[in-house]
């Protein structure tokens, strides 16, 4: 049974960029507003709960930021008295105002490029996804002072740099949602690849990615990499229930129980990436979700349309190259022309800069000997792989098929 | 990625800073404080601490389910842990850019060492 602020939650947080563009757009200072929204929230999970839920919550989140907002002024009395007065004027304005949309505007605000990638999160996911600081922080298993001095800095640099509140010029556009899908990747990644971890107390980030990444789809239907980030969000998240053991451990892709994959949403990632891959120009996000597909429509692992996948991290390989990128197409090919003509691929990758010494060249090298049946040089590989891993539960994995 | 940067001292070094003359050493905290200051700016910064000297560390040991505490062994040791910074940055490169403006680099010697985490992978 949720506590009645579970059962709030949804709402407060879907109706934060509302309520932070309302309060923006009539008073102009974004950082005292966001801080506002964040108090108003508060206060909504603390009195909601024991008095009722208002007939007009937006409107009631909108009114008690405006008076938070007040008292962080109150400093400066004259000043206070002009806010008051606007404050009085403002209300029926505020809640009748109509509800422009600024979920777009602030995404793209958040993800300002003076920022670092972690600013550029924890702000997205305050400001909009309306997570408390605490709650980031219990996420990125940071201090929340980390994350309190984090954001108040973000905003500071987006003041010093000038920006306003709202969308950049149209030719500045793609690189500023390029910055927000990267934002909204980063989240997921963050949520999906802990999930095997001690995940009492933290936010399911991969849930929130997943919802932000929606409603930048809705707002960009034609952004054919909106669309493929979603669509790879949700055909990867669809594998989660078939990923873990009972006691934790990861289950590599080819052992996984397909029958608890998330068919719902493996239908809905499908008919997103295939409607964009023919209707819009290609985009990395769009390959990495039909990759996800293809996995997810084999029925077994043994039915993986290895072929189709190594021609689409072909060109991955093209559009975004990069060293996770090669050795997946490795393994592809492994699979299509047998773990030989893999192996001679890897000898020849595995002199790159960018992966040399890496642990997944030998994790990858340790996977194709044991396919050959060169099992005493696979032990071998999966024991160098597992000593230079930083993941505890790859670790645990390299270490089991090291002792096999 | 999460990188901890251990500040590493021995005696030599510490002698070295001991007899620095007060400008030079001053200008060395006003590093320090500059350095927590860019962190803190960036956000980069989880926690930083500077630890007491060899002959205030307590050495634990259970044996037997009994517990002792010894005043360390490690006051006669060549290295020590002076100190160290958590970071959350984006890259190694950035994680050795950190420790390379530790004025300790310059006469002791800094590692930059990885955090584990739980991250998972597919394969």
């Amino acid at each position: 049974m949720p506590s009645s602020y579970e059962r709030l939650e949804p709402l407060l947080r879907s109706l934060t960029p509302e309520v932070l563009g309302a309060l923006v757009r009539r008073y102009g200072d974004w950082q005292t507003c966001e801080d506002a929204v964040q108090e108003a929230l508060l206060a909504a999970a603390v009195q909601w709960p024991r008095d009722g839920r208002p007939a007009n919550p937006k409107g009631w989140l909108i009114t008690t930021a405006s008076r938070r907002r007040i008292e962080m002024w109150r400093s400066d009395s004259a000043r206070q008295r002009r806010e008051e007065q606007d404050f009085a004027l403002s209300q029926s304005e505020l809640a009748s105002a109509p509800a422009v949309d600024d979920t777009l505007t602030l995404l793209v605000l958040c993800c300002h490029p003076a920022l670092t990638a972690p600013s550029q999160v924890a702000l997205t996911l305050r400001a909009v996804g309306g997570l408390t600081t605490a709650e980031i922080a219990r996420a990125f298993l940071v201090p929340e002072a980390t994350i309190a001095q984090r954001i108040s800095r973000a905003k500071q640099r987006i003041k010093a740099d000038g920006a306003r509140f709202e969308l950049p010029p149209r030719d500045e556009m793609p690189a500023r949602i390029a910055a927000v899908l990267h934002v909204l990747y980063l989240v997921f990644n963050e949520g999906y690849t802990a999930s095997s971890g001690t995940s009492l107390n933290r936010v399911e980030l991969t849930g929130e990615a997943i919802r932000l990444a929606r409603q930048l789809h809705s707002r960009l239907p034609e952004d054919g990499e909106a669309a493929g980030l979603l669509a790879l969000m949700l055909l990867t998240d669809a594998r989660r229930p078939a990923r873990t053991t009972a006691d934790g451990a990861l289950v590599p892709l080819a052992e996984q129980d397909r029958d608890r994959w998330n068919a719902a949403a493996i239908a809905e990632g499908t008919a997103l990436v295939t409607h964009a891959l023919t209707n819009t120009r290609v985009g990395a996000y769009q390959l990495q979700a039909a990759i996800a597909a293809v996995h997810d429509e084999a029925a077994r692992a043994a039915d993986t349309d290895w072929r189709q996948i190594a021609t689409l991290y072909a060109l991955l390989s093209a559009l975004a190259p990069g060293p996770m990128v090669t050795l997946n197409r490795i393994v592809a090919i492994a699979m299509v022309d047998g773990p030989e003509a893999g192996l001679a691929q890897l000898a020849a990758a595995g002199a790159d800069p960018g992966l040399a010494g890496h642990h997944r060249v030998a994790a990858v090298r340790a996977h194709l000997l044991d396919l050959a049946g060169q099992h005493e040089a696979a032990r071998e590989q999966y024991r160098l792989a597992a000593q230079r891993t930083l993941s505890i539960p790859e670790q645990r994995y390299l270490e089991s098929r090291a002792a096999r | 990625m999460k990188y901890v940067i251990l500040i590493h001292s021995n005696r030599m070094s510490q002698e070295v800073w001991e007899q620095m003359p007060a400008e030079e050493r001053g200008a060395g905290l006003a590093r320090y404080a500059a350095l927590h200051e860019d962190l803190d700016a960036s956000g980069e910064l989880i926690v930083s601490e500077a630890l007491g000297l060899p002959p205030t560390a307590k050495v634990v040991t259970v044996r037997d389910g009994a517990t002792m505490s010894t005043d360390g062994p490690y006051a006669e040791a060549k290295e020590y842990l002076a100190g160290f910074f958590l970071v959350d940055v984006d890259s190694v490169e950035r994680a050795v850019e950190i420790a390379a403006r530790i004025p300790e680099a310059e006469f002791g010697n800094v590692e930059v060492r990885p955090v584990m985490d739980l991250s998972a992978f597919e394969l």
